[in-house]
């Protein structure tokens, strides 16, 4: 019997990220831990380096210099072009999801500076319908990479995402043209742009920007992927390997160029930032 | 041919029975055979006009639909197939080639299904994998190289999704296309034939002109997998095919089409040819259309057409 589930009323772990309370369980290990821990190791265990979801204001505060940023297109907002309803309308989950997250949208675009230097850093917002991809989170990351553009500052973006929002149709998917043809001219303007993939980034998101650096890194363990595990084992009728669609998996077929742990993404992130800057000579 | 129809088209074919019946019959009388054609023809107008979205999916999905090599032996001169990714492999879901159409040079890239069990297989059912994605985009790159213009047939339920499609990296394959295809400096023209299944089909889609036949779909996801997802419950996909806004004159209200291309009565399958020479003729105006534009008008157009995707308000409160 394990003596902290008497003592302390535990939370459920869930895949939201670090639970409320003194004391936190541990995802992956199940260990018991401070919370204040946790949080000082930037929501990774302290025992298992297990990454706690962030949410994409987390991310923020955590990267750019002193936390501080400024939010762009925060009032954009979906328009139920479909009119669609599945079990739930897709409004009232929509409804559901402005509450809970206190945002619009299932992107957050920030401006800041790393380590000095600028930076337009996007990042999804899981626990905004799953992050799923609809016209705003398209307009968004378009409107952050366009810029980028026009401001000739480097690009981060932060994937976390189910993919393409299916109640809104074909529209999301147009999204990830319309986002990939805004990356074209980032990519011909040799402006940098770092990918960086959280669990789980799949679909859509995967199969557009997230695949679409300069430089395309992931956190360890992250499930990435185009299809997600369910379809692939329906098609195949096979159980998956162990470690498949992980960020591990990724990396030795050659499809990752780093897998970064949480406490190092931000000197990682600088490291690069710093190497892209324009030499003097160009300047 | 074998013929696998469909239950709302049981009097349709029947008629198309007959017709072929008098058709070859050296003594048939010529006026009555008028008469089953336009009898057919006006039962097939008043079926189709009514179509619900799953009906219209299941002939984007008909068996003798014309498929990718149907159009180009009806459409295009001196097909020469070109294979293989020069990286891993050749993908015979996706077929590339140069051609010339009405006498112009063109490089023709579609997916392909198979129609008896053996080609399916060795089609895999029409859903291509990253080789076949990868050996699309360096045939386009060709075409770029050599200003000739790029023609794209849609018609897949969907990019592969098996384990040795994510090793070799599906999403890189299908991410790449789209910015790469937003950047060639020469005309693309895109027609939806069949199923346009979600990114397996955008990443030969990103064209100057992308027109859709009036009972092909285009869906971001398919209508069984949204059922299954959203509604825990795969029989519900003719409610899904309903929601999800996937058939062409949908498509052409949200903007996300240029054209809807009007099939023959009966559906494309009832007339191959004439369906056929409507999607020629779509080709033929689009070129000539897209060919007076500079590469450099050709991109901005392009980028604007996609840039405009998308609906969206700027409520403070709703
Ligand atoms: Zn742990």
């Amino acid at each position: 019997m394990d003596w902290s589930k008497k003592r302390t009323p535990l939370q459920a772990p869930d895949k939201k990220g670090v639970p409320e309370g003194l004391w936190v369980r541990c995802n992956n290990c199940r260990e018991a831990l401070f919370r204040k821990q946790v949080v000082e190791n930037m929501n990774c265990c302290p025992k298992c380096q297990y990454h706690f979801r962030l949410t994409a204001k987390e991310r923020i505060e955590m990267l750019l210099d002193d936390g501080v940023f400024e939010e762009y297109d925060a009032d954009l907002t979906p328009a139920d072009p479909l009119n669609f309803t599945d079990l739930k309308p897709y409004a009232s989950r929509l409804k559901a999801a402005y509450a809970s997250t206190g945002l619009r949208e299932a992107f957050i675009t920030s401006r800041g500076t790393m380590g000095g230097i600028p930076v337009v850093l996007g990042v999804m917002e899981y626990n905004f319908i799953g992050g799923s991809m609809g016209s705003v989170v398209g307009e968004k990351v378009t409107r952050a990479i366009e810029m980028s553009l026009t401001e000739k500052i480097p690009l981060i973006l932060i994937s976390c995402s189910g993919g393409a929002r299916m109640m809104e149709g074909a529209l999301s998917l147009m999204q990830m043209a319309k986002i990939s043809a805004a990356l074209a001219r980032l990519h011909a303007e040799a402006i940098p742009y770092i990918s960086v993939l959280t669990d789980p980034t799949t679909g859509g998101v995967t199969a557009s920007f997230a695949m679409l650096g300069d430089l395309n890194i992931a956190e360890p363990k992250a499930l990435i992927g185009f299809a997600g595990p369910r379809v692939i084992e329906q098609t195949i009728r096979k159980k998956l390997p162990d470690g498949f669609q992980r960020s591990e998996f990724l990396l030795e077929h050659g499809m990752l160029d780093a897998l970064v742990p949480r406490p190092q993404m931000r000197e990682y992130l600088i490291r690069s930032l710093r190497w892209f800057r324009p030499t003097e000579s160009k300047v | 041919m074998a013929f696998e129809g469909l239950d709302f088209e049981e009097a349709l074919v029947a008629l198309r029975k007959e017709i072929a019946a008098a058709r070859s019959s050296p003594d048939s009388d010529p006026d009555h055979l008028q008469r089953l054609v336009d009898q057919h023809d006006a039962l097939a107008r008043e079926l189709f006009s009514r179509l619900t979205a799953w009906q219209v999916t299941q002939v984007a999905r008909h068996a003798n639909r014309p498929y990718t090599l149907d159009y180009i032996s009806m459409l295009f001169e001196d097909f020469s197939e070109i294979h293989g990714d020069r990286s891993f492999g050749d993908d015979p879901a996706l077929v590339c080639g140069t051609a010339l159409f009405r006498g112009q040079p063109v490089v023709v890239i579609g997916h392909q299904k198979g129609r008896d069990m053996k080609q399916r297989i060795y089609r895999n059912f029409g859903q291509p994998k990253p080789e076949g994605y990868r050996k699309a985009l360096r045939v386009m790159k060709m075409a770029e190289k050599f200003a000739r213009p790029i023609i794209c047939l849609i018609d897949t339920p969907g990019a592969y999704p098996g384990i040795d499609a994510e090793e070799r990296g599906q999403a890189e394959a299908i991410a790449r296309n789209l910015r790469e295809m937003s950047a060639m400096r020469v005309p693309i023209v895109v027609v939806v034939t069949g199923e346009g299944g979600s990114g397996g089909a955008l990443a030969i889609g990103v064209g100057d002109r992308v027109m859709i036949l009036q009972n092909a779909i285009y869906s971001v996801i398919s209508p069984e997998g949204c059922a299954a997802i959203l509604w825990k419950d795969a029989r519900m996909a003719e409610t899904a095919a309903e929601k999800l806004g996937l058939t062409a004159s949908k498509l052409l209200a949200l903007g996300l089409v240029d054209a809807v291309l009007p099939e023959p009565p009966g559906g494309a399958h009832a007339d191959p040819q004439a369906a056929a020479e409507t999607v020629g003729a779509s080709i033929a105006k689009s070129l000539s259309e897209l060919q007076r534009l500079t590469p450099a008008k050709l991109l901005d157009q392009r980028y604007e057409k996609f840039r405009r995707m998308g609906v969206f308000t700027l409520a403070a409160e709703s």
